[in-house]
C-alpha cells in the first residue's frame, strides 16, 4: 500500500522519534510511505488564528503535490492533520474557496483523494488484525493510557475518525500488541499545545490534570499520536511535579514506538533513548527489552 | 472567577441593553457569515464552560463571551483575554447542544482584534507572528530558533533555557534553520493572500 507522507515540521526536530519509529513500523507494515518532496510548513494553529485564507492555502500547496502523485495523504502529527482536513472539506464544500485557493497556491488541487492520519492508516488500512499477526514481543502489563488530545478527533464534522468524546483506536491498538489500555477520563482533554511555552501559568496547570488523570487510572506510561502532546507531557513533566511536589513518574510514548517494539525492532532504531522522562530504563525494569526471536532490525 | 463575576454585575449596572440589543442583530448577522455560526441559538447552558480546559484563567467564561455578543457588546468580546487564552481544543463545539461553536467565535474575534489592534495577551499573538514569519522565510519552522526569539523578544530570555541542552543532545533541535530547496512557492503564498486582502501575517 502506498500513500504520500507528510511529516511536518516537528518530526524532524522535537517529534524526531515519532519519525523514526514511523518509518521502522510502515516498513514491518508492508507501507510504503513516499515523502511529499519540498513539503512546506501547514501553518499549524498560527495561521488558523491569524488568517483563513492563509491558514487554507499553506497545507493546500502539499495537497496538490500529493495529488498530482495520485496519492491519499498520510499525516502523524495531530496538529498538521487537523489543519490539512480543514482545507480538504474547505475545498470540497465549495468550488468559490477551491478557486481562490488554487489561485493564491499556483496548483491545482481538487481534494480528489484522502487526508488520514496516520493513527487511522494504522486500524483501518493496515488492520489490528494484521498488526497482531506480526507482533513478535507482545508487551503484557504494560499498563498505558491512551491519549489523543485533541486535534485527531476535534471537530469530528472535518476529521471524520473515531468518537470525539471517547476515541477507542489508540486503546484498540495498544490491547492488539499485548498492552493494558486503562479507562480514564482525560484521554481527550487538551494538553495546552503553545500554552506550556507561551503562557506557562496557564499551560502548565492544563498539564497536571492530565498527569493526575493518569495517575488515579492506575497508568505506568501515557501513549499519544501527537508531537507537540508528547512535548509538552514529556518535557514539562519533571517541572510541573516539582510545582506540585510530586514526581509522576509517566514515560510518554508515540503509539509507533510500542508498536515498533512489540514488533521486535530495536529501541534505539525507534528513538525510545530520545525522551525526557527515561523511557529506556522503564521498559527495561518492565522486561521489555530482552532479545526476542526474529529481530527486525535487519530488515 | 467571583472577582469576574463581581466585575461583570458592575459592568453590566453601567450599561443601557437597550441600544445595545438594537446593535445586536447586526452582529450576530456578520458573525455569521464571518465565523459561521449563530449565537442567537445559545440558550446560556453554560456547557461550553463546562468543559473548557482553560476557563479558569479567562476574564469572561465562553458563555459569557457568547453572551456579550448576544447584546451587542462585541467591543468587549473583542478586548478580552478570553479570545487569546482559548486553545482551539473545540471541546465547546463539540459538546454544545445548539450547535453554536465558540471556538470559532474565539477565532474570528482573535482576527478582528487583531486588525484593530485590541490584542489583550501580547504573549500569543507575538508567538503566533514569529511561527509565520518563520515560514514565510524559511518554508518550514525552525523550533528552536522560533523558542529563542519568543523568549528574547518578550522578555524572558532564559525561560527554558534548562530544556535546551537535553533537547540538543537528544538530537531533538538543530542550530540551522530547517528550509526547502526552493521557498519562492510559499512566500508567493504569503504575498498572494496579502493582495486578496488578508494581512497574511
Amino acid at each position: 500500500m502506498k500513500l504520500a507522507y507528510y511529516p511536518g515540521c516537528s518530526l524532524s526536530t522535537t517529534g524526531i522519534e515519532y519519525n523514526m519509529s514511523t518509518l521502522a513500523v510502515a516498513r514491518t507494515l508492508g507501507l510504503d510511505l513516499w515523502e511529499i518532496p519540498e513539503w512546506n510548513c501547514c501553518g499549524a494553529s498560527s495561521a488558523h488564528l491569524t488568517n483563513h485564507l492563509l491558514a487554507l492555502a499553506l497545507p493546500a500547496r502539499n495537497l496538490a503535490i500529493a495529488e498530482e502523485a495520485g496519492l491519499d495523504v498520510a499525516v502523524p502529527c495531530a496538529a498538521c492533520f487537523a489543519r490539512f482536513k480543514a482545507t480538504e472539506a474547505a475545498v470540497k464544500d465549495s468550488a468559490e474557496t477551491r478557486a481562490t485557493i488554487e489561485e493564491v497556491i499556483g496548483r491545482k488541487y481538487e481534494a480528489k483523494y484522502t487526508v488520514k492520519s496516520l493513527l487511522d492508516v494504522f486500524v483501518n488500512t493496515v488492520g489490528l488484525s494484521q498488526i497482531k499477526t506480526l507482533v513478535n514481543r507482545p508487551l503484557e502489563g504494560l499498563k498505558v493510557a491512551p491519549y489523543y488530545g485533541c486535534l485527531l478527533v476535534r471537530p469530528h464534522k472535518i476529521t471524520q475518525f473515531d468518537d470525539p468524546e471517547d476515541p477507542v483506536t489508540i486503546d484498540q491498538i495498544m490491547s492488539a500488541i499485548g498492552a493494558e489500555p486503562v479507562y480514564w477520563g482525560y484521554k481527550t482533554e487538551c494538553c495546552g499545545a503553545a500554552h506550556p511555552t507561551v503562557v506557562p501559568e496557564v499551560g502548565l496547570k492544563m498539564l497536571k490534570s492530565i498527569y493526575q488523570g493518569a495517575r488515579d487510572a492506575g497508568a505506568d506510561c501515557i501513549v499519544t499520536a501527537c508531537p507537540l502532546c508528547l512535548t509538552n507531557l514529556d518535557m514539562r513533566q519533571k517541572e510541573v511535579g516539582e510545582q506540585n511536589n510530586t514526581q509522576y513518574n509517566l514515560p510518554v510514548f508515540y503509539f509507533t514506538e510500542l508498536v515498533g517494539l512489540a514488533l521486535g525492532h530495536d529501541p534505539h532504531t525507534l528513538g525510545i533513548d530520545k525522551h525526557f522522562v527515561d523511557a529506556l530504563a522503564f521498559l527495561k525494569n518492565k522486561g521489555f527489552l530482552n532479545p526476542v526471536q526474529n529481530r527486525r532490525d535487519s530488515e | 472567577m467571583l472577582k469576574n463575576l463581581e466585575e461583570v454585575r458592575v459592568f453590566m449596572e453601567r450599561i443601557n441593553l437597550t441600544p445595545g440589543l438594537a446593535q445586536a442583530k447586526p452582529i450576530r448577522d456578520s458573525l455569521k457569515e464571518h465565523c459561521g455560526t449563530d449565537v442567537g441559538r445559545c440558550y446560556q447552558c453554560g456547557k461550553c464552560t463546562a468543559g473548557c480546559p482553560v476557563a479558569f484563567a479567562m476574564d469572561y467564561t465562553p458563555r459569557e463571551i457568547v453572551r456579550l455578543l448576544q447584546l451587542g457588546l462585541k467591543e468587549e468580546a473583542l478586548k478580552s483575554k478570553t479570545i487569546w487564552l482559548c486553545a482551539t481544543c473545540d471541546t465547546c463545539s463539540t459538546r454544545c447542544p445548539r450547535e453554536v461553536e465558540p471556538a470559532k467565535l474565539m477565532e474570528g474575534l482573535r482576527q478582528e482584534a487583531k486588525a484593530k489592534g485590541l490584542v489583550a495577551d501580547k504573549r500569543l499573538d507575538l508567538f503566533n507572528d514569529l511561527f509565520l514569519q518563520l515560514v514565510e522565510k524559511y518554508g518550514r519552522v525552525h523550533e528552536m530558533g522560533l523558542i529563542l526569539k519568543f523568549n528574547l523578544l518578550s522578555a524572558q530570555p532564559l525561560k527554558d533555557a534548562g530544556h535546551g541542552p537535553g533537547m540538543f543532545l537528544k538530537g531533538k533541535i538543530n542550530p540551522l534553520p530547517h528550509t526547502i530547496k526552493d521557498n519562492g512557492e510559499v512566500k508567493q503564498i504569503f504575498a498572494r493572500v496579502r493582495a486578496l486582502g488578508g494581512e497574511g501575517k
